[in-house]
């Protein structure tokens, strides 16, 4: 068995491979398109589709705007649809900034993208093209939302759970910073905001109906929720019906990024803590992991494998993902370039890439 | 009228390997109009430029002859007769 990792940087794109998980081969950058610079720009999404192992990936040339590219062979060669694939209706105001997110839906062909600003797309072949999200964009919450430090965008999509034994296809969950976490049970025609529980400290009332900047929610296993909020860390086994409560005891900080929920036990996840809002840095300026196998009732840390000397690089909210196989693989890139991989049946990170550009997202599969 | 679009290297890919590109007129037009129709030849230069409500990109400049469009109106900048409109990259990037 081979594993692919995506790794989208401020750089560019770059791909490893492993048979063990262990060991593993880095491409150089890769090339999207040898006429320009198309991927040699930030890329902030990347996505593996499940069914196809499409990769798709969100590009942003400073001077020539982003865009979506895809390959079908693994990354071998790249194509990018004449038209583009995510376009703002010219009835709105809106237009492209971002792609933060891509997400798979249960139908064949179901690809749903999360943007800058505020939006959520939809594809029905395979990312060729999308489809702007009318419900969410027309929802009256949306004057409302407004650009956290890194903009304004929807950043998280989990089709399929609204819960714990919620699961649907026509389930949605999305978060966004701000705005905090929606959901729809009819297939996007209709969203509740169900942050009840999580704080939002940088609003005259702390736990508003919405408003929150969610940085990432993780779908577990049985369909209930990890999320890693702006200060708070949370477990939610049915949002809409029982809110939110904190499970941070045991992690040196409530703050950070990324969460990871393990794609067969609900019970665990990982978590990559930060100093604090003002200060993006790991504690201690010590590289560390902190996993959870009781539903957040505790916290240990998992850092044998990582830099034992000061490091000053975080992990990103898309900097972190697994791999889903039956004995999964977790894995982790940092802001100073460098990415680890962990497997299940181990206690030790192994070193994947080092001194590459800031790792901003990460997608990882067995291919 | 004639008009005159040079095009620089990272573009040209979406204009067939085009550096220059003649484009003729009836009557006087702005920028707006030039830009029409150089993305009705070259449709993939649109997103290039302009963004997804036809606003120029922030990071895209463009001269009319030695002036940059935005000191005389932007996309509604006059275009004379025999004008050079470069598009041109900006200092961006990091």
């Amino acid at each position: 068995m081979t594993y692919l990792l995506v790794i989208g940087t401020r750089k560019g794109l770059f791909t490893a491979r492993s048979e063990d998980r262990r060991t593993w081969r880095v491409s150089d950058p890769h090339r999207l398109d040898e006429a320009n610079d198309a991927g040699m720009s930030p890329v902030y999404a990347v996505g593996i589709d499940p069914r196809t192992r499409r990769l798709l990936v969100g590009t942003e040339s400073w001077q020539f705007g982003p865009s979506v590219w895809h390959s079908d062979d693994l990354g071998a060669n790249w194509s990018e649809p004449s038209t583009p694939p995510i376009r703002f209706p010219k009835d709105t105001d809106g237009s492209l900034t971002r792609t933060w997110q891509f997400a798979f839906g249960e139908e064949p062909g179901t690809v749903y993208a999360g943007v800058e600003p505020h939006a959520l797309f939809r594809s029905t072949d395979g990312g060729d093209s999308f489809t702007l999200v009318r419900s969410l964009w027309d929802h009256p919450h949306r004057s409302d939302w407004f650009p956290g430090a890194g903009g304004g965008a929807i950043h998280t999509i989990l089709p399929g759970t609204l819960g714990s034994g919620q699961h649907s296809p026509d389930a949605i969950t999305v978060a966004m910073s701000t705005g905090g976490v929606y959901q729809s049970a009819d297939a996007g025609a209709t969203w509740a905001p169900t942050n009840r529980g999580i704080v939002a400290g940088f609003l005259p009332d702390e736990e508003p109906e919405y408003g929150q900047c969610v940085h990432k929610v993780a779908a577990a296993a049985d369909g209930s929720f990890y999320a890693q909020n702006h200060h708070g860390v949370y477990r939610s086994a049915s949002p809409a019906a029982q809110g939110w409560n904190r499970i941070e005891t045991g992690l040196p900080t409530d703050f950070g990024f990324a969460m990871v929920a393990h794609p067969h036990r609900a019970e665990s996840a990982l978590n990559f803590p930060v100093v604090s809002q003002e200060v993006h840095l790991p504690p201690k300026n010590r590289l560390g992991a902190y996993r959870t196998d009781d539903s957040g009732n505790g916290w240990r840390a998992i850092n044998d494998g990582l830099p034992e000397e000061p490091y000053f690089g975080i992990v990103l909210r898309d900097a972190a993902c697994t791999d889903g196989a039956e004995v999964p693989g977790f894995y982790f890139g940092t802001r100073t370039g460098d990415v680890y991989a962990l497997t299940d049946d181990g206690d030790r990170w192994h070193q994947v890439a080092a001194h590459l550009p800031d790792v901003l997202c990460l997608r990882a599969a067995e291919v | 009228m004639r008009v005159t679009v040079h095009l620089p290297g990272l573009l040209r890919a979406d204009a067939d390997g085009a550096a220059h590109i003649p484009l003729e007129f009836d009557d006087a037009v702005v920028l707006r109009e030039v830009l029409d129709e150089l993305t009705t030849r070259h449709p993939g230069l649109d997103r290039r430029i302009r963004d997804d409500q036809g606003r120029l990109r922030r990071y895209v400049n463009v001269f009319v002859d030695q002036t940059e469009c935005r000191a005389t109106g932007g996309l509604d900048a006059p275009v004379p007769e025999g004008a050079d409109v470069r598009l041109l990259p900006s200092v961006a990037g990091g």
